[in-house]
């Protein structure tokens, strides 16, 4: 099958590749780049797992071709915590507030929350349940997720 | 300095995912996998039939195609998952000349890439010769149409009883209803996975998606026919029953990879996923006696399982029911008939509570019902039911034996928390305005059954620099085992929790162990660690005692410094670095629990219906869980949270569909409604701790509470909006078709 060029600046690093038209952002990061902390959970842009960022938008991975990517910068959860380890303020909350268990939903749900709070950066209850409506959890029933949220958020505005 | 035990700590284990996001089966970069081949398996897409023929002559051809499997390819003999259902049920890893049910594995396509095996699927020619469908359990308990017609019958567990006629005599109200309590995708986020390699010294290793390594040994062992296994599973990403031992398809991957001699991958799609992962489904016809004054004087429940195509475990959980079904209530007369039968849908597993949401869910509706038929308020008949407080066993008329209780003061605490009079008060006032949107109270009290009894292993080594590895036989999945046990080792060495590490998930470096499931973990897993590390202290002790020539029995550790001192001269001691030093020092026990605990609790549910449309909103949740002794209260509200989410879902939203010809109509998350964050409020916790007798930690489960609990709770909120209309009962899920139509047909 042919095999088309990509570029992509992925968490601030040049990457090229070839790859088949239809394989996906998802499948490029994870296989291509060996990024597998973004992951798939339904492969039909209903879980939301598969969120990272691309040239400053929150999207599915799994419905991105990584020939769509080509050009752009795309964050992926590896790309959130500062260079020293220091985590990022959602990732901080997140921890703090019980925010994950089972871990697998987790990098979705960052990725989605600190685009988010790019845009709501003051956001209330009903925001953040909208905001937060495109990512699934089978374990946390939300209510750490929603806690972390808004710690996140007064953190941030407070920086 | 005060106990670590009973505090806050954030979890230990939560960097890594936090970061990089784990490593969970199919993100496994192991060098050993490199240039592994692919499986991928074609699945059947009618409900019962014969296999005329299956061609894969042009899959064959495909790029990439290494190998293709049918059942009679691979040599593993057909198995029981559990020796007491129908020895006829066996089930072929892949189908033996007929399916069962829609998704049922036939092929496994062996390819060099991932991709190359999905295209080669589709040029696989599977011939149908079609069965007549059974989907309806109630239709399969006639034996009319025959999934396995050797058998003889479609029942796979237990047996039809007569019921007693003389059960209800003296009653002076007596309800009846059949009860649906409906199938579910379970749908952990991750969804299975396997890796398998033939390693040079003719082991195999296998990576799997499990609740446990060591429950998927025995059933692996026996599709290879060899005992040399070494299995480990990496992060599992959610499990809620459905992830015990070894699948069918993981039995493939193990077996191809023994016959090719190659590593080998495989990760199913969210699809089959939810065609082969289901729980719950019982259809449970209950009737329920007893005075005007609200005495409840007989119950009985006759369960029909829906086993599904095959018995699994989920065949079995009519039993868990049955050991439930009085829940909290002193009834003097309980009857409980319980079988399962096979149908041609997705066999069945356990999920989240694994029998005991059935078992509340059926007692908790038919109260309900009996309190409406007698017109006195739900609570009230509750309180007039329930067993008192007890601190000595209680046994019940099903030969359960409840280890501790205080139901009473369970139902008060929430009922208070609620502000019940108040909510009662607001819903008469919209009922007499007439408000479009009603209010509905719904109550539900529970009591289940966690670990079981058993045994389960710790060990513990220390290092030369003083930190310490902690070994289970336990297998967290989003429970944070990490951070509790740590937190149980450090309080009484001194180690800190950060100096600690968890080893779980490895037959080669820990012997035994019985997984993570029916919320064994804490009080089984626990107290093993509890048990070991007083082993340890006292191992070190006396290993002090050489070091500086003392009495063993004056030594003190100071578990501020976790260092070792003769009492009252503190200056020379030594730490445990340097008890430890070269060698180490490791100490193992098991420990034995002998029989299961006993979590109860009360919930509340708070609803808003609007009356016209049916559209349900759950406004508010008020949960009192008693699950003994809390070792970390951040996580055991977080286990609550999310069984309350489950619960609430299987009340508003989630059901598993399959047409009449056994066709699935919910076969994705686009399909299935999953609950979301805009479907629940923010949860109201209470905290209740009636430590049980049964470990030294005083901990019962909390794993599966919040489901067991919340399902009858909402379910019951719901038909109480709308009770003043002449509404009885509402099937789960309250669609908002189910709820409009219910209001509609009692306004006739």
């Amino acid at each position: 099958m042919a095999e088309f060029p990509v570029s992509v600046t992925v968490n601030g690093q040049a990457r090229r590749g070839t790859v088949e038209a239809r394989k996906t952002l998802a499948d490029w990061l994870r296989d291509d780049c060996n990024l597998t902390g973004t992951h798939l959970g339904c492969e039909h842009g209903v879980c939301g797992a598969c969120t990272v960022i691309m040239d400053g938008v929150a999207v599915r991975s799994c419905l991105v071709f990584a020939v769509q990517a080509d050009g752009s910068e795309v964050t992926t959860i590896e790309g959130l915590a500062a260079e020293d380890g220091t985590l990022h303020p959602v990732q901080d909350a997140f921890q703090k507030c019980h925010g994950l268990q089972c871990g697998f939903c987790t990098p979705g749900f960052i990725v989605s929350v600190a685009s988010f709070l790019e845009e709501h950066p003051n956001p209330d209850d009903t925001e953040i349940r909208e905001g937060l409506s495109g990512n699934i959890c089978r374990c946390t029933g939300y209510q750490g997720i929603l806690q972390a949220v808004k710690m996140a958020a007064e953190t941030m505005q407070s920086a | 300095m005060p106990s670590i035990l009973g505090t806050r700590v954030k979890r230990v284990e939560d960097p890594r995912f936090l970061t990089v996001g784990g490593t969970y089966v199919d993100d496994l970069r192991d060098p050993r996998l490199d240039g592994a081949l692919w499986l991928t398996f074609v699945r059947s897409s009618v409900a019962h039939a014969r296999l005329a023929s299956i061609d894969t002559s042009s899959a064959a051809a495909a790029p990439g195609v290494v190998a293709i499997y049918t059942f009679a390819d691979l040599s593993v003999e057909p198995q029981l998952s559990m020796p007491a259902f129908n020895e006829a049920m066996k089930r072929p890893a892949l189908a033996d000349g007929v399916v069962r049910f829609v998704g049922e594995p036939i092929v496994a396509i062996l390819t060099e890439q991932r991709s190359q095996g999905e295209d080669a699927a589709e040029f696989v020619v599977v011939d149908y010769d079609p069965l007549p469908v059974v989907v309806d359990p109630v239709e399969a308990a006639a034996d009319e149409v025959l999934l396995f017609p050797e058998a003889g019958t479609n029942t796979a567990y237990g047996r039809v009883r007569e019921p007693d006629p003389t059960l209800f005599e003296g009653c002076d109200a007596v309800v009846h209803m059949t009860l649906y309590n409906r199938r579910l995708a379970v749908a952990p986020l991750e969804v299975k996975g396997c890796a398998a390699v033939p390693a040079e010294d003719g082991r195999m290793v296998v990576w799997l998606s499990s609740q446990g390594a060591h429950t998927a040994v025995a059933s692996l062992q026996a599709a290879l026919g060899t005992e040399d296994l070494h299995i480990i599973t990496p992060d599992v990403g959610g499990g809620f029953g459905a992830k015990n031992g070894a699948s069918a398809e993981d039995i493939v991957v193990c077996r191809v990879a023994q016959l090719q001699g190659r590593a080998i991958r495989w990760a199913e799609t969210r699809t089959e996923n939810v065609l082969t992962m289901q729980g719950r489904g019982q259809v449970q016809t209950v009737t329920m006696g007893g005075t005007r004054d609200g005495r409840i004087l007989a119950y009985r429940v006759d369960i029909l399982g829906d086993a599904g195509a095959y018995p699994m475990i989920g065949a079995f959980l009519p039993m868990a029911t049955r050991m439930m079904a009085p829940g909290v209530y002193d009834m003097p007369k309980v009857e409980v008939i319980a079988r399962s039968v096979v149908t041609n849908t997705a066999p069945q597993m356990a999920y989240r509570g694994a029998g005991r949401p059935e078992a509340t869910a059926a007692v908790e509706r038919t109260i309900e019902r009996f309190a409406a038929e007698i017109g006195m308020d739900a609570a009230e008949v509750r309180r007039r039911n329930l067993v008192p407080k007890f601190v000595e066993p209680h046994k019940t008329p099903v030969g359960t034996t409840y280890d501790i209780g205080d139901y009473p003061a369970a139902l008060e605490l929430v009922l208070e928390a609620a502000g019940y009079d108040a909510l009662r008060k607001e819903q008469a006032s919209r009922r007499a305005a007439g408000d479009r949107l009603q209010l509905g109270i719904g109550i539900a009290t529970y009591v289940e059954i966690t670990a079981f009894g058993g045994s389960e292993y710790a060990r513990i080594e220390v290092k030369d620099d003083g930190s310490a590895v902690v070994y289970t036989g336990t297998s967290p999945h989003g429970q944070g085992h990490h951070t509790s046990f740590a937190m149980i080792a450090s309080e009484r060495t001194g180690i800190p929790i950060e100096r600690i590490n968890l080893v779980w998930g490895d037959t080669d470096l820990v012997p035994t162990g019985g997984g993570t499931g029916g919320s064994r973990s804490l009080q089984l897993g626990g107290s093993a660690v509890l048990q070991t590390t007083d082993l340890l202290v006292e191992e070190a002790r006396q290993r002090a005692a050489q070091q500086l020539e003392a009495n063993p029995e004056d030594l003190v550790l100071d578990t501020e410094a976790g260092r070792f001192h003769v009492a009252g001269s503190p200056t020379a001691g030594r730490t445990w670095a340097e008890v430890a030093g070269n060698d180490g020092l490791a100490v193992a026990s098991d420990f034995t629990q002998p029989s299961g605990t006993f979590p109860f609790g009360a919930h509340v549910a708070v609803v808003e219906v609007d009356t016209e449309t049916g559209q349900v909103e759950l406004t508010r949740f008020i949960a009192v869980d008693d699950a003994g002794t809390m070792i970390n209260p951040l996580i055991v509200e977080g286990q609550r949270h999310g069984g309350i989410a489950q619960g609430a879902a299987q009340a508003l939203c989630e059901e598993f569909i399959y047409d009449a010809d056994g066709n699935p109509l919910t076969s994705n998350l686009a399909d299935f409604t999953f609950i979301s964050t805009c479907e629940l409020p923010s949860f109201e916790l209470v905290p209740m701790e009636t430590p049980t007798p049964m470990n030294p930690l005083g901990a019962k489960g909390i794993g599966e509470a919040g489901t067991i609990g919340a399902t009858p709770a909402v379910q019951n909120a719901v038909v109480d909006a709308v009770a003043h209309l002449g509404v009885r009962h509402i099937d789960i899920p309250c669609t908002p078709e189910r709820v409009w139509t219910a209001i509609q047909e009692a306004s006739k």
